[in-house]
């Protein structure tokens, strides 16, 4: 378990080593590969399995920030609208003649953009809550995508950027190569750098940060802004996808995306959380969806075998920290 | 208590350790606790478990993907589709998203790739953004075809037409001008803005009121309920309230038509705003009885995905390969043709069928 007090090296003890959030999630990823193999003959298939982590990486992208933002106690529920309204205007500047490579930077600029705002508000305004600040973008971005391309489609891309969400590097699909390199850009980040440490602090107990010196307000513009990249990034790879963009596109991703996040083991409260436990849960709520779509169960009753094992999972991450008080770990 | 539960998860984790260390294996792990809720999951399943790996020729595989759940149009749709396919000795996978959008079609497309199934029929919520996943599947062999729905002419084999779109089109700009006595305002609730088959309907009732005998009716706007009840409801509050003046309205849409009739019957606007369009029988019954919608049009759901699932098993048997000119025997339809239509070939259902008060009583139990 992550530990509340933050000391610089903690000594390694493998009992505390094993009962980790991260080993559950293991265990329930190998039990539901099990699950999946033994229900369809189909599923253990290297190119299958390669071709599934197509269907769910795209929005895999903005659970990274996502989890920096959870753990500084906030949250951004704003993400989806801003992949629209991204998606959007690069479609609709590409049509009215920008090359398409220019128009690939503008969504990921238009993207930054939207999150740069966020933060802004969310530290200028400190009596709203992130929730309530991110309603409000995340209405405004897609009324604006609305407003641009009102009910219509826009696309007709050229071919080559299909290559985003649909190509290959060998056998290994060109966005599960993108998205492990931002893993561990991520993760390093998060783990092995005083800003890193710095997010946990805030996490932990933003007034006392303030009073430490650890500038709250700069780190909290710069996180949301990553967040807005992101998002940025999952708008080229979903509308590579499609081929064609609407401003509907990508609706109901932010909330795919906390769920990913908590159920990788980051805390709602702020202050804990790893990013290995949130990749470990995208290829978990990914594969399981994939595994039970090959026997066809019908898409209403997967959704609510995915909120079981939200729940699951949180009822167990409960249960694991008394398993730590019981084991008598020192904690 | 704790120690119980510390004692199961140790052993729980220690499981997991053999079960990685035999490279995920085939040992039996006697302890994850939601394996049961998802094996009765999917035992909750009303369709019939599709074939591991069919071992005779007879035994292909088809698979329908519908615009959305809720739908009764489109499950009427799929069981017709079920019908012809288990005539003629194949297994049915009915795929419905939760939301009608290409993303999730996308995904389903990408499952039944994974399955190998022998032939995809797809209503598509998007004409184009299908293109890289349909064609993906085509160059694994698997026979496509769309139907009620088009996607576009290089992302399927045919398509499946229920009936002349300028037809369609046509006929209910034609009975709202009966209804409105030729002047005012009208409007469109239609599907979705990326709906294939309502767009190309919509585009014809706009021709059609080109037509000078059109000059005093007024198209004001065309409003989008995405197929989806709720959202059909208020597009239809947002009409009225937007134009008090309003006439007429069509909606050729199953979902639109029928939230529509409920919103004018719940306000008591039964012959101030008239109602036609594409509707199902069992379910605008009430509202053809009350006066709400004097009459509508429709074919046969369950024909149309009859025809779809003869069309994709003489496809998958090689009888024929979707060029014009091909016939193909559609069982209880009689003989049906391929025919080219626009860049794409396409088979064709039948007419428009008018229902009213006269004929609604024999129909509202049919479908």
């Amino acid at each position: 378990m992550e530990q509340r007090n933050i000391i610089a090296k903690r000594e390694f003890n493998l009992k505390s080593f094993f009962f980790q959030w991260e080993w559950m999630l293991v265990l329930i990823l190998i039990v539901i590969n099990i699950v999946n193999s033994s229900i369809s003959s189909h599923y253990l298939n290297f190119s299958g399995l390669m071709d599934a982590t197509m269907t769910f990486l795209d929005k895999a992208f903005i659970v990274l920030p996502m989890a920096f933002i959870i753990i500084l106690g906030d949250i951004d529920i704003s993400v989806a609208s801003t992949v629209a309204l991204s998606s959007v205007i690069m479609a609709v500047s590409y049509n009215a003649g920008l090359p398409m490579g220019m128009a690939m930077v503008l969504c990921l600029i238009v993207g930054t953009v939207c999150g740069l705002i966020n933060g802004l508000l969310i530290v200028k305004f400190k009596e709203l809550s992130a929730v309530i600040v991110t309603l409000s973008t995340m209405t405004i971005y897609r009324g604006i995508a609305y407003i641009i391309l009102e009910d219509q489609a826009a696309g007709k891309f050229p071919q080559w950027f299909s290559y985003l969400g649909w190509g290959y590097v060998g056998s290994i699909p060109f966005i599960l190569i993108v998205f492990a390199v931002f893993a561990v850009i991520f993760g390093l980040l998060l783990h092995k750098t005083t800003f890193g440490r710095r997010v946990y602090a805030i996490g932990n107990n933003p007034v006392a940060s303030r009073f430490s010196g650890v500038e709250v307000d700069k780190i909290k513009v710069i996180i949301f802004t990553a967040a807005g990249f992101m998002s940025g990034v999952t708008a080229l790879f979903l509308t590579s996808k499609m081929g064609s963009t609407r401003p509907n596109v990508a609706i109901g991703y932010e909330l795919d995306v906390i769920a990913m996040v908590v159920l990788g083991g980051v805390s709602t409260a702020g202050g804990k959380g790893r990013i290995i436990g949130t990749v470990i849960s995208i290829f978990l709520i990914g594969l399981l969806r994939y595994g039970l779509g090959l026997i066809n169960v019908p898409s209403q009753v997967l959704l609510i075998i995915i909120g079981l094992l939200l729940v699951f999972a949180v009822m167990i991450s409960d249960l694991n920290v008394n398993t730590v008080k019981a084991g008598k770990i020192k904690r | 208590m704790k120690k119980v539960l510390a004692l199961i998860i140790s052993l729980a984790l220690v499981m997991s350790l053999l079960v990685g260390c035999g490279g995920g294996g085939t040992e039996d792990v006697s302890e994850p606790e939601e394996t049961p809720e998802v094996e009765d999951a999917s035992k909750t399943d009303d369709e019939p478990e599709p074939e591991e790996e069919p071992d005779s020729g007879e035994g292909k595989q088809y698979a329908i993907i519908v615009k959305s759940t809720g739908n009764p149009f489109m499950e009427k749709m799929a069981d017709g589709f079920k019908e012809a396919v288990s005539e003629l000795g194949g297994e049915t996978i009915v795929k419905a998203p939760d939301q009608p959008t290409a993303e999730a079609q996308i995904q389903m497309i990408e499952e039944l790739i994974a399955q190998k199934v022998d032939g995809i029929a797809i209503s598509a919520n998007d004409p184009d953004a299908l293109q890289p996943a349909l064609q993906k599947a085509m160059n694994d062999g698997i026979n496509v075809v769309s139907l009620d729905s088009a996607v576009n002419a290089e992302s399927r084999t045919t398509h499946i037409q229920q009936a002349d779109p300028e037809r369609i089109g046509r006929v209910q700009v034609q009975a709202i001008h009966e209804m409105i006595d030729g002047e005012g305002e009208i409007a469109i609730l239609s599907a979705t803005s990326q709906a294939t088959n309502q767009n190309e309907w919509i585009e014809w009732m706009k021709e059609e009121l080109e037509d000078p005998k059109y000059e005093n009716i007024e198209l004001v706007k065309i409003a989008y309920g995405d197929d989806l009840r709720d959202k059909s409801v208020s597009e239809t509050e947002g009409l009225l309230q937007s134009y008090p003046n309003l006439k007429g309205i069509i909606s050729p849409t199953t979902v639109g038509i029928a939230a529509a009739a409920k919103v004018l019957t719940d306000k008591g606007l039964e012959g101030k705003v008239q109602l036609t369009g594409l509707g199902l029988p069992s379910e605008m019954a009430e509202y053809i009885e009350n006066g709400v919608c004097q009459w509508m049009y429709l074919w046969n759901p369950i024909d149309l995905g009859y025809l779809a699932g003869c069309a994709i098993d003489a496809l998958a048997k090689g009888e024929i390969s979707g060029e014009a000119g091909d016939t193909f025997s559609a069982g209880r339809l009689g003989d049906r043709e391929v025919v080219e239509v626009g860049d794409g070939t396409e088979i064709m259902l039948g007419d428009p069928f008018k229902f009213d008060i006269d004929n609604i009583g024999e129909w509202k139990d049919v479908y």
